[in-house]
């Protein structure tokens, strides 16, 4: 996953002394018995674009539309701006909202439906006319405003959507699921024009989505979300490269997790018994962890390195037998059989046309990097 | 023994068979009836049974007459009494429509908007009153509405009042009396409409600036603008020819269209007036029939 697309170029949450954009503060949101979200504090700095990531159910929505101001948070508040949110209607809100159906007035043309916000902010007509018809442009539906929304394609409503949600200029856009709808090669394509107009207008942008491919090539930053919390938040390369717990390693991409005992722990280097494993695993570097705590060792598919020799001078080495094999064209994916029982999953890229084929039932050995396992404690 | 495969060869088929019958239905029971009076319409009076002479007669062995007589017609135009009673009649059928409307709206969206398991209970009062005669509903509003009836008792009781109200045969009890009778017929199409609306649409419109108000206005009732047709339709054109309810409720004054057709076919025994009122009635209703036809018609394509 390349993160080359970032558009915001610093890292203002890094720098204590940058004032957030939108602060939320404690917030939590109860149903009855069910709590959707609980105890989220969140800082987003202008211009980001914010990715909240998580299974349906997560409390990710909620979140978005306390944002939108459609529910109201059963405590903690939000603040736009420094502006604190509480009590104010979503029709005085600085903030707009892309919702995943796309909601568009079924009974406007796509002008009607992109100058709608304005007209009700009694904007002049001539400037109506002037910024839907930019906006339009902008997002490349200059000849269709005189269509009706059901006489559009999915991705074209998806972008009557967008501008309508852009042409009022809001502090923050709340983005519900913005490519849910569209099919994979449209997906793709919408993403990058997506970063593009951001970077353009300058606007924050909050998304919501449960794909995680998705919050990886828009996002600056991720949270990821679970049962109403927030587990981790952090640019995408933090999140997958540097999980703090067992499901956002597992969420976010794949991942092989060996549960063990830490039965050496030295400031540099630390060592871990894996049942699963079928030995230790050596990482070289120090965690902060007690002795004999049970932790789990994280391991990235494509951090693993397989042979058919066994390898010289590795750290870390397993044997196993391919159980199965996805060729994806890119690169395959093995699921390798290790004689406990455990299947590791290795992905390989296809780097030469005629290679040596690995097959079923072989023996392989595998080997990583001791700088490669995540060690998380929970 | 007539198995299909012998009817196929004469080509019936049970494809065939079932479009017939309705059409069936309609000749036997809407077109033949209607002919039927068409043709009195274009009859002389007569004193005798029936009490009206026939439009086709033998003359003589070898000559065929056929007299039609535009009379009935122009009388209805010469006396002020049809057109002022039709006049009024749509006057009636309007206000009540619009009365249906301002109450009805608001009962069809508060049940769209509720949840689904109290949805039915409350679809199930609209339609409960139809489990009785409509005689008999119309009857009971007359023991509440006169002057010694429940609700001036009640007001009495209460002290809000020292004599009984008159409303009973009046045009506030008509109005009462027909609101109340159509109301489902104008509730039950607009729930249809609105049940089908995607509400996220009013938080779209609100996130992009609209008061709930606003909302309803730009959005929702644009949306509806079918079921109201359809549903204004419903209760308009029955309300028009509608004789039980000014009859029962209305009073001596209440000069309804269905009540003088009444009067000309049973009291003057004037069939060929009654039956060219009938027809005139019937060509003034056409058009708003095909118009809810069309609003029908859109409204299932799904094109709003």
């Amino acid at each position: 996953m390349s993160n080359s697309a970032e558009p915001v170029k610093s890292t203002p949450w890094s720098d204590p002394t940058a004032r957030p954009y939108v602060q939320i503060e404690r917030v939590s949101k109860s149903f009855g018995d069910f709590k959707a979200v609980d105890d989220v504090s969140l800082n987003i700095y202008r211009g980001e674009i914010f990715c909240l990531l998580g299974a349906s159910g997560c409390g990710k929505t909620t979140l978005l539309r306390m944002l939108g101001g459609f529910e109201t948070p059963s405590s903690g508040r939000i603040l736009i701006d420094g502006e604190d949110m509480t009590g104010v209607p979503p029709y005085e809100r600085p903030v707009n909202m892309m919702f995943q159906s796309y909601a568009l007035f079924p009974h406007m043309t796509v002008e009607q439906n992109v100058a709608f916000g304005l007209k009700q902010d009694r904007v002049p007509k001539s400037e109506i006319a002037e910024r839907v018809a930019t906006m339009l442009d902008l997002v490349k539906l200059g000849g269709f405003g005189k269509r009706k929304p059901h006489q559009l394609s999915g991705g074209q409503k998806q972008r009557v959507a967008l501008a309508r949600s852009l042409v009022k200029r809001p502090k923050l856009l709340l983005l519900d699921e913005p490519l849910g709808a569209l099919d994979k090669k449209l997906r793709e394509h919408t993403q990058f024009e997506l970063i593009g107009l951001q970077d353009k207008l300058g606007v924050t942008f909050l998304v919501v989505t449960h794909d995680q491919e998705e919050a990886m090539t828009l996002a600056s930053r991720i949270g990821v979300m679970d049962h109403g919390e927030i587990v981790q938040a952090g640019t995408p390369l933090e999140i997958y490269e540097f999980p703090s717990s067992k499901f956002v390693a597992d969420f976010v991409g794949t991942v092989n997790i060996f549960e063990g005992k830490l039965i050496e722990d030295e400031p540099e280097h630390v060592r871990i018994r894996s049942d699963e494993l079928g030995g230790t695993i050596f990482i070289s570097h120090g965690i902060s962890a007690a002795p004999e705590a049970i932790v789990w060792a994280a391991i990235r598919p494509e951090k693993i390195f397989m042979s058919t020799a066994p390898p010289p001078g590795a750290d870390n080495v397993v044997r196993g037998a391919v159980q199965d094999i996805a060729y994806l064209g890119d690169l395959s994916i093995y699921l390798i059989k290790l004689p406990t029982g455990k299947v590791v999953r290795v992905t390989q890229p296809n780097t030469s046309r005629h290679a040596e084929a690995i097959t079923w039932e072989q023996q392989v050995y595998l080997s990583w990097d001791s700088s490669s396992p995540v060690v998380v404690t929970r | 023994m007539i198995r299909p495969g012998h009817l196929r060869k004469v080509g019936v088929s049970g494809r065939g068979l079932v479009v017939a019958l309705p059409y069936l239905w309609l000749l036997l029971f809407f077109v033949v009836p209607f002919v039927i009076v068409l043709k009195i319409s274009f009859s002389d009076v007569d004193l005798a049974i029936p009490p009206y002479k026939p439009l086709i007669e033998w003359i003589g062995t070898n000559s065929l007459a056929i007299k039609v007589n535009f009379n009935n017609y122009a009388f209805l135009f010469t006396d002020p009494l049809y057109i002022h009673a039709l006049l009024n009649s749509i006057k009636v059928a309007f206000i009540s429509t619009l009365l249906c409307l301002v109450i009805g709206y608001p009962m069809a969206y508060g049940i769209a908007r509720s949840a689904p398991s109290t949805r039915n209970v409350l679809l199930l009062l609209v339609v409960l009153p139809f489990w009785t005669s409509l005689l008999l509903r119309v009857y009971a509003w007359i023991g509440l509405l006169k002057a010694n009836g429940v609700i001036n008792n009640v007001l009495i009781w209460l002290g809000a009042i020292h004599e009984p109200l008159t409303m009973l045969y009046t045009p506030f009890a008509m109005y009462v009396g027909i609101v109340y009778s159509y109301l489902p017929f104008l509730i039950l199409p607009l729930y249809a409409n609105l049940e089908k609306m995607d509400w996220q649409l009013l938080e779209a419109a609100e996130d992009l600036g609209c008061r709930p108000w606003q909302a309803f206005y730009k959005i929702t009732l644009p949306l509806s603008r079918n079921g109201v047709l359809a549903g204004s339709m419903l209760v308009f054109i029955p309300a028009v020819g509608e004789f039980v309810i000014p009859a029962l409720l209305g009073g001596p004054n209440a000069l309804m269209i269905g009540r003088v057709l009444w009067d000309e076919f049973f009291s003057n025994r004037a069939w060929p007036v009654a039956s060219a009122v009938a027809i005139l009635l019937l060509i003034l209703l056409v058009p708003f029939m095909m118009w809810y036809q069309s609003v029908q018609a859109r409204e299932s394509a799904g094109a709003r």
